[in-house]
Parts: C-alpha cells; sequence; structure tokens
C-alpha cells in the first residue's frame, strides 16, 4: 500500500550538474536513481532566473531553488503545497549557514556527512519535522561534541599506548 | 574539528574535485574503490576510525554516481558498534545506501531493536531515525509497539518523541496494521494537546496519515485540530523559536489545514464558525511584502487555506473572494504566486459556483499561455483547457491554434490533442470544428495523432450536411504548397468519399481531383499510398459517365503497384484493378463508407493517459467528468437508442429507429451481393434438407419469419430483457456528475467470455474482477482500487441478487486508503437456469461527491456451463430422446452477427459450449455439447445443433435440447442473445463496416473485438 509521502526525495545539485547529496524517502533502486538525477538536471539547471520555483515532472512537481552555485530540489506530489517546501529549503539552508558560518559549496562538498546529520535533523520519513532553528543547531553541537568527546578518548588511549610501547 | 581524523577523506575529495575530465575521475574512483575493497577483506587491521572513513567514502563515490556494489556489510556492521561516532556513520551510511528492499537490512533488525528500547537517547535517535528513512514491512512488524512506547513516553525527551512520531508514521505506511484504532483515537487526541510545537509538528504529521486512511475512527480528534490552527493563525503563546519570519510554524499550519481537509465536512457549528473566522482572517489578512521568505510563507498558508475553503464548500461570498484574490494573484509578477494562482484556479473550476467569475479573467490566463516560464504555460494551458464550454470554445479554441506555431515542442502534441477535443466537445458548429481540425493539421501535423484525424472522418460520415463543406475545405488546402502527410491523408480520404458533391464547382471534377492527389503520390508514405489508392477507386467509381482517360490513368497506377513491395499496397493495387473492371459491381463494393457507431472519443481517453505523464490532472478529471455539452448533437436524437454508458461526446448524429433499421437492411444485402460476387468459388449448395434429423428448413414460414425478423429488430432498439433495461437505468441513475471512463457495458459483455478484467473504472476508482467457477458454485473476487492520493469514503456494495442466485458478499471496508485496493470476495450459488443478472449497487464519496453506480455482474448463465465432449454414439440416442418442445427447441434467426464458423466455433467454446467436430456431416452445421450446473439441475447435459447458411450468414437455425425445460428454453434465448448483435451496446451499424472491410481485404486482421473501434475500424480500413 502507498501512502501519501510529503518528500520523495532530496537533490542537491551544483550549477555543474555534479551531485551534492541525495536523500530518497521513496524506494528507488539505484538504476532509478541515476535516471532521475540525469532527468531534473537537464530539466532545473537549464532554467532560466526569474522563473518560477516548480518544475512539473511525470506528474510529480520538483520545488527547486537556487543558492549561488547550488540548487536544492526536493520532489513532492503534485496536489501538495509547493511554497511550503519551498520555505523547507531555504530552513535547511539556514541551518547550514548557521553551523557552517556563511556556507558555500565547498563546505558542502568537504562536509558531506555534515549535511547529512543536519537533514536528518530537518527531515524523517520525508515529513517535516522540526521548525525551530534553535533546536536543530542544538542537537547538531550536542552530536559534534559527543563524536570529539570520543575521539579525543580515543587518541588519548592511542597515546597512552604509544607510550608504553616506546 | 569537523575531520578530525579523516584526513585521508578530505584528501580523496579534493583528489577527486582536481581531476580533468570525467576519465580520470573513473580511473581515480576504480583506485579508491580498490583500495577499500582490499582494506575490508582484512578487516582485522582495520581501526574503527578508518573504517568510518571508508564508509563514508563509499558513500561519497556513490553520490557521485558510481556503483558500489560491495561492502554494505561494513556500514552495517557499524552500527552494532558500541561507541557513538561508529555507530552514527553506521546508521547515516546504511540508510542512504540501501533502500527499504535490501535483504541485508533483515540482520539489523535486532540490533536496532536494542537501541530503540535502551536508555542511550541518543541511540535512540539514530535508530528512529534510520527505522523513520529507511524502516520497510518487517521493521512495522517487529519494531512499532516499541516505537509507539517511545512516543507516549512521559519519560521521554520532545527530541526523542518526535522522532519516534515520524518513525510510527512510516511503519504505518509499510503496515498500516500496525496502529490499532481502536486506541488510538483518544490516545491521538492527547497527543495533539502537545506543548512542545517540534513534537506537534511530527504528530501532526502522523495524523494526517491515519485520518487519510480513516477519518472516522477520528472525530473527536476535529475540535483539537481547529484550536491549533486558530491558536497559530491568532499568534497565541507560540514562542519565538518557532515563528519563521513573524509567522507562527507556518508548516504546522499547512499540516493542520492538510488534516482538516480529511474530514468529510465540519458539523459543530461553533468548530466550523471560528475555523471560517481564522480562513478568512488569512485570505484577506495576508499581504505581499518584500521579504521573500516571509511572502512565500504567508502564500503557503494561505494557498492550504484556499484549499480548504474549497473542500469545507463556503458560502458564495467566500468563493468570489478567493476567485478575486487569485485574480489577482494570475496577474502579479512574482512568478511563484502567478504559478499558484494558475493552478488553484484550475482547482477552483470544480466548483460549479464560480466558473462564471473564472471566465471574467480569461484575457489575463490567455496572457500567461505566452509567459516565458514554461511551468506556468503549461498551468494556463490546463486551466484554458478546463473553464473551456460552449460560450467561450471559439476563443479559447483560436488562442491555443495561434500558440501552436510558437509553442515549445514539448507541449506540442498536449496542445493539438487539448484542442482537438475542446474544438469537438463544445464547437458551435460542425463547419468549424473540421476548420479548427484541418488548421490544427496544417500548423503543426507533426503533433497531431492519427486519432485526430480518424475522428474528423468520423464526424464528416455520420454528418451529410458536412460532407459537401469537408470536401471543399480539403480541395482548398490541397492548393497548398508544402502540405503536411496527414493533411494529404485526410484530403485524400475525406475527397475519395465525397469529392462528387462537388462535381459542378470549378476545379472540382473527377479528373482535376485525381491530378491534384496525384501529384502527392510520390512523395508520400507507404500507409498514404494506400489511402491514395482507395480515393482512386473511389474516384473512378463515382465518375459518371466513365471517363477512359481517367480510367487508363488510374489503372496505370494500379498496375504499377501491383508488384509493389508492401503487401497491403500490393494487395489494393490488385483488387481495385480487378474490381474496377467489373463496372456496376464496382459500385457496390465500394459503396460509401456506413456511418460509424456512436461513441467515446479516443482523444479524451488519450488526453487522460498523456496527462499522467505531464501535469497535475485536474483540468482533465473536470473534464472527464462534466457531462455532455449538447452543442453538438445535430438532430433526429431518439434517446431510446441508448444514452450508452460512454457517451461523453453526443456529436454523432444519432439516426431515427427507422433509418437506422432500413439502412442497416440495406447495408447488409448490398454487401452480400458483393461478398457472392467477389468470392471466386461458386457458392456452396445450401443443404438444408439433407439435414440429418430436423425436417425444417431454415426458410420458414413467411410470416414467422417477419414475426422473427421483428422481435429481432425490436430487440435490437428496444431493451430487450432484464439486463439490458438495467444498463439503462445504470445511467439514468447517475445524477452524479463523475462518468466512468471504460464502457461499462462492453466491460460486462467481455466478462461474460473471460474470468477477470476491469469491470469498471472512471476517474477515481477501479473495479476489477476475478472469478473460479465449479460446478453451480462461483468464487468470485472483486478488487476495489482508488485511484488517488486520498482516500474514497462512505464505500458501499450491495449485490441485488436474482431469484436464481444465492450471492454473498464479504464485508466492504468503508474507506479504501489512498492507492490502495482492496479485495471483496464474493461467493455465488447457481440455483436453476435463468438468464436474469445480478447487479452490482455500489457507491463511495470522493471529497463531496457521492458516486452511485449499479453494475451487471457477470455471473452469468455461461458461467456456469461446462463443455463435454461426447462421442456420435453418446450423442444421438440423447438427441433422439429429447423430441420436441418443451425439453427440444427450434428456432430461425436472423439479424444474426455474420461470422464464419470457425468465429462461431470460437464463439461458442469461449460460452464453454464444447463444439464437436465431424458429428454433423453438414460442414456447414455446429454440434456442441454442454453440462449446466445449478442446485435444483445438478449437472444437466444440453445439446445443441446450428444450422448455417454460407451465402447468407446473418441468419441460422438453432435447435437446443436437454432435460428441463427451463434450461432449453433460457439457454437458446441465452445463445441468440450472443449470436445476434445486441451485445456491442452500439444499435446497429456494426456488422456493416465490418462486412465492408472484409469485403475490401480478406485478411485484414481485424479482430472482433478490434472492429467496434471506430479507430481501428477505419485504420483497417485505410
Amino acid at each position: 500500500m502507498n501512502y501519501i509521502i510529503k518528500i520523495h526525495f532530496v537533490i542537491l545539485l551544483s550549477r555543474q550538474g555534479k551531485v551534492r547529496l541525495t536523500k530518497w524517502y521513496s524506494p528507488y533502486s539505484q538504476k532509478e536513481r541515476t535516471k532521475v538525477i540525469r532527468e531534473l538536471s537537464g530539466l532545473i539547471l537549464t532554467r532560466g532566473p526569474k522563473l518560477c520555483n516548480f518544475v512539473e515532472w511525470k506528474g510529480y512537481k520538483v520545488v527547486y531553488r537556487r543558492y549561488a552555485s547550488l540548487y536544492f530540489c526536493m520532489c513532492i506530489d503534485a496536489d501538495d503545497n509547493e511554497l511550503e517546501i519551498l520555505e523547507i529549503i531555504h530552513h535547511f539552508v539556514e541551518i547550514l549557514d548557521r553551523y557552517f558560518g556563511s556556507v558555500c559549496e565547498l563546505d558542502l562538498i568537504f562536509n558531506f556527512h555534515k549535511a547529512y546529520y543536519i537533514l536528518d535533523e530537518i527531515l524523517i520519513a520525508g515529513e517535516f519535522q522540526e521548525p525551530s532553528k534553535k533546536t536543530v543547531a542544538r542537537l547538531i553541537a550536542a552530536q559534534d561534541s559527543l563524536v570529539e568527546t570520543a575521539q579525543e578518548q580515543a587518541s588519548s588511549i592511542s597515546n597512552m599506548i604509544g607510550q608504553a610501547t616506546k | 574539528m569537523a575531520l578530525l581524523g579523516m584526513r585521508g577523506l578530505s584528501v580523496f575529495i579534493s583528489d577527486v574535485r582536481n581531476c580533468q575530465n570525467k576519465e580520470q575521475e573513473r580511473l581515480r574512483i576504480d583506485k579508491e574503490l580498490g583500495n577499500i575493497r582490499t582494506r575490508f577483506k582484512n578487516e582485522k587491521g582495520l581501526t574503527p576510525n578508518e573504517k568510518k572513513k571508508y564508509v563514508w567514502k563509499m558513500l561519497y563515490i556513490y553520490m557521485l554516481g558510481y556503483d558500489v556494489d560491495f561492502g554494505h556489510m561494513e556500514a552495517l556492521s557499524l552500527i552494532s558498534a558500541p561507541k557513538y561516532p561508529e555507530k552514527q556513520v553506521g546508521y547515516i551510511v546504511t540508510s542512504c545506501l540501501l533502500n527499504e528492499s535490501h535483504e541485508f537490512l533483515r540482520m539489523v533488525i535486532n540490533t536496532v531493536r536494542n537501541d530503540i528500547i535502551g536508555r542511550n537517547e541518543t541511540f535512540q535517535c539514530l535508530a528512529l531515525t534510520m527505522v523513520g528513512n529507511i524502516g520497510g514491512k518487517e521493521f512495522a512488524e517487529s519494531l512499532a509497539p516499541d516505537v509507539q512506547r517511545l512516543l507516549i513516553s512521559s519519560s521521554c525527551r520532545p527530541l526523542v518523541r518526535k522522532k519516534a512520531a515520524l518513525c510510527l508514521l512510516r511503519l504505518y505506511r509499510k503496515n498500516p496494521d500496525v496502529v490499532n484504532i481502536d486506541g488510538w483515537s483518544d490516545r491521538m487526541s492527547q497527543l495533539l494537546d502537545e506543548r512542545d510545537l517540534g513534537v506537534l509538528t511530527s504528530v501532526m504529521s502522523l495524523f494526517v496519515a491515519l485520518v487519510s486512511n480513516n477519518n472516522e475512527a477520528y472525530w473527536n480528534c476535529l475540535p483539537k485540530c481547529a484550536k491549533i490552527l486558530e491558536r497559530l493563525a491568532r499568534n497565541q503563546d507560540i514562542p519565538q523559536e518557532y515563528t519563521y519570519y513573524g509567522i507562527p510554524s507556518p508548516w504546522l499550519q499547512v499540516k493542520t489545514m492538510k488534516a482538516l481537509q480529511y474530514f468529510p465536512t465540519v458539523e459543530d457549528p461553533n468548530t466550523r464558525r471560528a475555523l471560517f473566522e481564522v480562513l478568512q482572517r488569512i485570505l484577506m489578512g495576508t499581504d505581499v511584502v518584500k521579504n521573500v521568505n516571509k511572502n512565500n510563507a504567508s502564500h503557503a498558508v494561505l494557498f492550504e487555506a484556499l484549499a480548504l475553503v474549497m473542500h469545507l464548500d463556503a458560502e458564495k461570498e467566500m468563493m468570489s473572494q478567493c476567485v478575486a484574490l487569485l485574480g489577482k494573484f494570475i496577474a502579479v509578477r512574482e512568478p511563484n504566486i502567478r504559478y499558484l494562482g494558475l493552478e488553484n484556479m484550475t482547482r477552483m473550476l470544480l466548483i460549479t459556483d464560480v466558473q462564471d467569475l473564472i471566465k471574467r479573467h480569461q484575457a489575463q490566463i490567455v496572457t500567461s499561455l505566452k509567459d516565458p516560464d514554461i511551468s506556468i504555460r503549461r498551468r494556463a494551458l490546463d486551466l484554458l483547457y478546463g473553464m473551456c464550454d460552449v460560450t467561450n470554445a471559439k476563443d479559447i479554441v483560436e488562442e491555443l491554434l495561434q500558440y501552436l506555431s510558437t509553442a515549445d515542442f514539448v507541449m506540442r502534441e498536449e496542445l493539438a490533442l487539448k484542442a482537438a477535443i475542446l474544438a469537438e466537445k463544445f464547437a458551435p458548429d460542425l463547419s468549424w470544428y473540421v476548420d479548427v481540425i484541418l488548421q490544427l493539421i496544417d500548423k503543426a501535423g507533426d503533433f497531431v495523432s492519427d486519432d485526430i484525424w480518424y475522428r474528423v472522418v468520423q464526424f464528416v460520415t455520420n454528418n451529410e450536411d458536412l460532407q459537401p463543406y469537408a470536401a471543399a475545405k480539403a480541395r482548398e488546402y490541397l492548393d497548398k504548397p508544402a502540405l503536411h502527410e496527414t493533411m494529404v491523408k485526410v484530403s485524400a480520404y475525406i475527397l475519395g468519399e465525397y469529392s462528387h458533391l462537388l462535381a459542378r464547382r470549378p476545379g472540382c471534377n473527377p479528373k482535376e481531383i485525381f491530378t491534384i492527389i496525384n501529384e502527392k503520390l510520390p512523395t508520400v508514405s507507404k500507409p498514404t499510398v494506400a489511402i491514395l489508392l482507395s480515393t482512386y477507386a473511389k474516384i473512378l467509381m463515382h465518375t459518371e459517365p466513365s471517363d477512359p482517360e481517367l480510367q487508363e490513368q488510374i489503372w496505370a497506377i494500379f498496375r504499377k503497384y501491383e508488384s509493389y513491395i508492401d503487401v497491403e499496397i500490393q494487395q489494393r493495387a490488385v483488387e481495385y484493378f480487378v474490381l474496377s473492371r467489373k463496372g456496376a459491381a464496382l459500385a457496390d463494393v465500394l459503396a460509401e463508407m456506413p456511418k460509424f457507431p456512436e461513441r467515446q472519443s479516443a482523444l479524451l481517453k488519450k488526453a487522460e493517459d498523456a496527462e499522467v505523464d505531464t501535469a497535475e490532472q485536474s483540468a482533465i478529471k473536470l473534464r472527464s467528468q462534466q457531462q455532455t455539452s449538447n452543442a453538438l448533437v445535430v438532430t433526429d436524437q431518439q434517446p431510446v437508442n441508448g444514452p450508452l454508458p460512454i457517451n461523453q461526446l453526443g456529436l454523432v448524429r444519432i439516426p431515427s429507429q427507422k433509418m437506422e433499421a432500413s439502412s442497416h437492411n440495406q447495408g447488409l444485402t448490398k454487401e452480400n451481393g458483393a461478398v457472392s460476387k467477389v468470392d471466386p468459388e461458386p457458392a456452396p449448395s445450401a443443404d438444408f434438407l439433407g439435414d440429418l434429423l430436423g425436417p425444417l428448413a431454415i426458410e420458414g414460414p413467411p410470416a414467422a419469419t417477419v414475426s422473427a425478423e421483428q422481435n429481432m429488430i425490436s430487440g435490437l432498439e428496444a431493451t430487450p430483457n432484464a439486463a439490458d433495461a438495467l444498463a439503462l437505468a445504470t445511467v439514468g441513475d447517475q445524477s452524479n456528475s463523475v462518468q466512468p471512463i471504460v464502457n461499462i457495458a462492453e466491460r460486462f459483455h467481455a466478462l461474460c467470455l473471460k474470468d477477470s478484467g476491469v469491470l469498471y473504472e472512471d476517474p477515481y476508482m477501479q473495479i476489477g474482477i476475478k472469478s473460479e467457477w465449479r460446478a453451480h458454485h462461483g468464487h468470485l473476487v472483486l478488487f476495489l482500487g482508488n485511484k488517488n492520493t486520498s482516500p474514497l469514503l462512505s464505500v458501499r456494495a450491495v449485490i441485488l441478487p436474482p431469484t436464481h442466485l444465492k450471492v454473498e458478499l464479504s464485508l466492504v471496508p468503508e474507506t479504501i486508503p489512498p492507492r490502495a485496493q482492496v479485495q471483496c470476495p464474493l461467493e455465488v450459488v447457481n440455483l436453476r437456469a435463468s438468464r436474469d443478472i445480478a447487479v452490482l449497487d455500489f457507491s463511495y464519496k470522493f471529497g463531496t461527491t457521492v458516486v452511485s453506480v449499479k453494475l451487471r455482474l457477470p455471473a452469468v448463465l455461461n458461467k456456469f456451463l461446462q463443455p463435454k465432449s461426447v462421442s456420435a454414439e453418446e450423442f444421438f440416442p440423447q438427441w433422439k430422446s429429447l423430441s420436441g418442445p418443451p425439453l427440444k427447441l427450434q428456432e430461425v434467426v436472423r439479424v444474426v452477427k455474420p461470422m464464419s464458423l470457425p468465429e462461431m466455433t470460437n464463439l461458442f467454446t469461449s460460452l464453454h459450449l464444447g463444439v464437436i467436430p465431424g458429428l454433423d456431416t453438414n460442414s456447414n452445421n455446429l454440434v456442441s455439447c454442454t453440462g449446466f450446473y445449478s442446485e435444483s439441475t445438478r449437472a444437466m447435459l444440453c445439446l445443441i445443433r446450428v444450422e448455417t447458411d454460407p451465402s447468407d450468414r446473418t441468419q441460422l437455425r438453432i435447435t437446443i435440447a436437454s432435460g428441463d425445460p427451463t434450461l432449453t428454453f433460457e439457454l437458446k434465448e441465452f445463445i441468440k442473445e450472443h449470436l445476434i448483435n445486441i451485445p456491442t451496446p452500439t444499435p446497429a451499424p456494426a456488422p456493416s463496416p465490418a462486412l465492408a472491410a472484409a469485403a475490401l481485404q480478406p485478411q485484414s486482421p481485424i479482430t472482433r473485438a478490434g472492429y467496434t473501434d471506430p479507430g481501428v475500424m477505419l485504420a483497417g480500413l485505410l
């Protein structure tokens, strides 16, 4: 059975068509994923400025927004609320911006895993999870500190072992 | 910081970025994949940190679009790592690399469950997130109770609970049984009291899913939703962090209004009043501001409010406000708002009250057709298509035609199709319709599908007044220098049939017509050559007195193509050549095409199919729901002939009964004559008297014949039995605006002959059927499928069984969830022989529309038959022992659907009447034997003999014998129904075109199912 899924997938594309992040909430096989990305790149990257942020595609709608060299795209059902999705994109971007401090494409390339962590705090199951930027920032900071503490411990242990085996 | 200890990953990413071209990139990636593979093989040497690094590299490579077909185990194994950093990577990478159907996922269910029920909050979050993103059925079954516990636990913090809510939503989508409705309506109501807006947002998503599936169970939550909306819209007690550009969480507002739209209506007057106050405030209080984000957010709320207003059936005044607002939107500069204005206006068309208001904005909408943005152009096209009716058809269609020359290639076909449909549907007069289609072909021939020009041919054929006009127009186009091939086809066809009507006009004598058409011959493709040959033959026939010079010219062409490589063309050339030398016979064979049976436009169907791939369906839905516009029904409409179930386009002239009957007979005699002339073999002598048992010749006493014939004719045109009476009642009952998109009668008749298929389909739902028959028992399953993204409500199905059937239908659920299919088994027991038919009385609600249909169930007599093969020694004693009425009945049947013996054998076989070859010494006869099963008769042997006349396939004599008088009678009548032409809902003309086709093209692969479709028929003829 299929129930309405709000967002079917999220794709971040660079202007050159390079994929910077993908997240699929509806099941797509690897083959389908590649095909979707190819089709959407052709459809979205060729659109000029000053056009609307919606593209109709195979009975779905893709809501996209361009930030500098990056296109953030989310695919929804044709009868869903486009503007709401558009602002989820912006919400995501604002959080990235706050996290990286004026985010740019390079941040997302070298820290693509961070982008995934953040996205997971905003969307689950293709549904919007958290409207508060503050809450998301707090949760991500907590995760980071958990990782860092663990890493420090690990490195101090390896130092100790290193010392001991000298 | 971020990449602490993962320098290798950044180095790799830089390397990939520095690659000059795709080839280099591939080399670098292959090298890395090799490296990772070796490292994973030798797992012992890997530190957790290294493993993490490689798994991230895999994800990066995967993201770039390369196949990563190994290492999934390593990613999964990180999930069971004890420390957070590894676990986190394991969960995230797994949920990106694998999808829900990946078999590996099964292996981690236990680990995931331990994390969910464990005490570590951060682990709970990771596990819930992954399950929420890729959890499948198995996860649903094993984890749902634990996830539910977290959601309702008072000790869990919001960060866990909001994830639990969405995780449960995912599991519910995979298996709705995981949420038990009884307990959940109260629980949900409590959850909606949640103060934390993060949790409430997630809970609301879960609620939307639950309520979309079963709104009745959650009535108690409706007032709470209204309260939440009110609180948000009035910005009461909303923490600062939950406002977005000053707007209290627009997402939660939108979601709450979505939830409200799943309740069929709001009855409580207080709630309703409060709700409308809020909506009014949103509609009127939303201003356009400079800040884009604020604008988007407030308009997201506004458009949802609009949807809710439409759903709640607001007062007309409020609706007019909405239209006025949308009218403003479609004229603003901001493209998003313009797009959404058009989109929502299309949705508003479904509300009849405001259609006239929308029409006032036509000029602006037409302007949008020239918008630089294709998304907006599509919306404008859809809206124009939806709002078109008799009053504005001329303007709109002309706009579409104008736009056609400049439109994007991707839109042209859709545009051409839509223009054709509108022209057909709303034409103020038929000549305008012909003009439009010809212009369409002229301007965008490449995008005009065959269906479109077949359709215009059908109209011209069926409307005599139109024929000279169409012929004159076709002649005019032929003067144009560069002509699209489709135009050549349609002109040639029309001139072949009707150019003689123009004979006195200048430039229109047969020779001139021939010359101008023949100029095109060298440049056209094979299918067109075939059409041109037919046209030449027709021209020859119409040339009175014959013109030897023209004849020589045409014969020369026929001779030239006699040895042409294409079989179809070759055959036509040979046949036309021979035929045209037969003089007067030519006129019989090439007589004017008979009228086409009236039926649904194939175009509409096509538009519906095509639409799935292009845009949203609202306008199309609207179109297919609308009743026929009567603008084009020209003359002589006699409803007696059958308001056909799918008669959406009441365009074809329905001739009066009398005309129908007489032309029908004429057609038959004429064509029979032709057949016998073409047939090179001498007609076999009609050896009816030498028949082995019955002394009665097929030429019965004249009086009897006449009455039989009258019976047949009245049978054709009035309603011959209860079943067809019902078919009519069905249509009459359907006061609803939703029309089926399949021909119900055809579906029923098809299902009488086979055991599974579609019984009914409309824009919202489809009913399929599958049946098994054993002796006098039948086991049927009805498949009720919801085609939409919203549920069908108040579903009701009742069987009205005739007295001879015992029918038990299992419980039919009241709601069919979006895109879901439910199966309802149905048991049938046959008590005795009867041709009465069980009726399925079916209704459902979609939004505010109530759809109710009565469908005949294919639990018919022949389903309880089983063919028997018997030897002559068994057959004859039986046959003789059953002597005379009422056990043995004989009847001469006339106006039989002409079919060859093999065809009849096929028909009998599909009716479960086993044909036994060789039993009758006369090869024109057919003997069949079958067992009938009912509770009263048990197994009863039935013997049938059919005697046919090869020189007149329209009559035959049938003798039926069985041990039960009712059975004998009912079976005889039943077989008659299938032999004469009742099954097709279209009255008379079907057999004649079929025969004409057969006469022209003996090997034409037209199937019986096919020839009822005028498109196919025409294609076969051309």
